[in-house]
């Protein structure tokens, strides 16, 4: 773990907060995150992250299932998946179980 | 230039409102009921703002709750494809209702505060038992499971409840809460010797703001609007004008922002007759103040004109008496002393007594 790194238990289970929900938005050709007030634009790691939250899979699985699909290891995105998730969960689009 | 599609609009759904708060952002003359758009009509405009690129469609008023037609248009609104938030003083929702709206799909509730006790909300918004009805429906709001985000608008009068504010928004389990120094448009024109925070008062709510934000990260989130009359540098308003929200008011006039109709020498499209995006593209309203070309000096060769677009055309238009002339809260107008001197003079007022809105 680097030191900017935020520290999350890989063991908790990002969720989606009611309220929230991805948007296929036509007219600009793009998915946004809508939410309370806000639209949230995403970028293509952070629409894949996005896609893999089901309030099922842990932290550490969402990670893990990025890796095997990116072909990327798992050390080396772990800490950007940490980071957009942290991000969100402070602006209370996303809650963390654990 | 490349005009982008909106992303949000406002929909005015009615003047009507049972409260009277003075800084209410409606105009002086309201539109009355019977000339409210029908169902249908609110249900055409969804469609059309959705296809125009509209994501975020705020349900406002008025008491939006005072249209019996409020569930229908939230599910129409949700057919449409429309993010629905309900700007609300809780006054007309039950639990009845709630479950209708959360049926029908509401997305978010914002839920407006006018003080944190009976004694300053009542007197505020202008109704005896106002206060104790919204904070039941604040509960109901929350128990129906609905993200819910307080507004507070805050002045003179009630900035020292600023901190219970943010507590309350904590107990209530609100996802946000934004705090708005009151904004001088509309009602709050009328009242500004009564409600314009002193400068001491405007530098705190930031102390708070600032504070709070700290300490109550990923619990919750402030927005928050600071006082312009005491601000160095205007606000980005509206992201610019006809650049990425519209307003329709109750009787289908179309305005890029909810104070446009303060300027005297514009004339509003109506969705009644026009297409919603031949108004948005083409319609003379939309095109007056966007981009740059309308700029005159200072802000025509200023470098923050990308950041803040010349500030508000109503706030010119109301202090300058030129909705071209730069925002008087720049610095660099030359109105801006006045403008200071004038806040100074409005917040030292110890004579000035409510003028309460009143409905249509």
């Amino acid at each position: 773990m680097t030191d900017t790194a935020p520290d999350i238990d890989r063991d908790a289970v990002p969720k989606v907060l009611r309220g929230v929900r991805l948007h296929d938005d036509k007219v600009r050709r793009k998915i946004v995150l809508l939410a309370p007030e806000r639209v949230i634009d995403l970028d293509p790691i952070g629409l894949a992250i996005m896609q893999q939250i089901d309030g099922q899979k842990s932290l550490r699985q969402i990670i893990d299932r990025l890796a095997s699909l990116y072909d990327a290891p798992a050390e080396q995105i772990g800490d950007d998946v940490k980071g957009f998730i942290k991000g969100l969960v402070d602006r209370r689009i996303l809650e963390l179980k654990v | 230039m490349n005009v982008p599609a909106p992303i949000a609009m406002l929909a005015e759904l009615t003047y009507r409102c049972p409260l009277s708060c003075p800084y209410c952002s409606n105009p002086l003359e309201m539109a009355a009921r019977e000339t409210e758009l029908s169902t249908e009509d609110w249900v055409e405009v969804f469609e059309q703002a959705a296809a125009l690129g509209v994501l975020q469609l705020h349900l406002s008023g008025g008491e939006p709750a005072a249209r019996r037609d409020l569930v229908d248009l939230v599910a129409a609104a949700r057919t449409a494809g429309l993010y629905t938030n309900l700007i609300t003083s809780g006054l007309g929702l039950t639990q009845k209702r709630l479950a209708e709206l959360d049926a029908a799909g509401l997305d978010h509730v914002q839920l407006s505060l006018q003080g944190t006790d009976a004694d300053m909300a009542d007197r505020i918004g202008g109704y005896e038992g106002g206060f104790k009805r919204k904070m039941q429906a604040a509960e109901w709001i929350v128990d129906a499971g609905f993200p819910l985000t307080l507004n507070v608008v805050v002045h003179r009068q009630n900035l020292h409840q600023l901190p219970q504010a943010i507590d309350m928004a904590v107990a209530m389990k609100a996802r946000r809460i934004e705090v708005a120094m009151v904004q001088f448009h509309g009602w709050a024109m009328l009242n500004r010797g009564a409600m314009m925070p002193t400068r001491a008062q405007a530098d705190e709510a930031s102390r708070i703001v600032v504070e709070a934000r700290a300490r109550l990260e990923g619990q919750l989130v402030i927005d928050y609007v600071p006082a312009d009359y005491h601000g160095d540098y205007p606000k980005r308003c509206m992201g610019g004008w006809g650049m990425s929200g519209l307003n329709i008011t109750p009787d289908g006039k179309v305005l890029p922002c909810h104070a446009a109709q303060t300027i005297p020498t514009l004339s509003f499209d109506n969705v009644r007759e026009t297409p919603l995006a031949e108004i948005w593209y083409h319609g003379d309203v939309f095109n007056a103040y966007r981009g740059e070309d309308w700029m005159q000096e200072p802000c025509k060769t200023c470098d923050r004109r990308k950041l803040d677009f010349g500030g508000c055309r109503c706030q010119a238009m109301a202090i300058v008496g030129d909705p071209a002339a730069t925002d008087p809260t720049c610095i660099k107008s030359p109105m801006h002393g006045r403008l200071q001197q004038l806040a100074q003079e409005l917040s030292a007022d110890e004579t000035a007594e409510l003028v309460y809105r009143k409905s249509p």
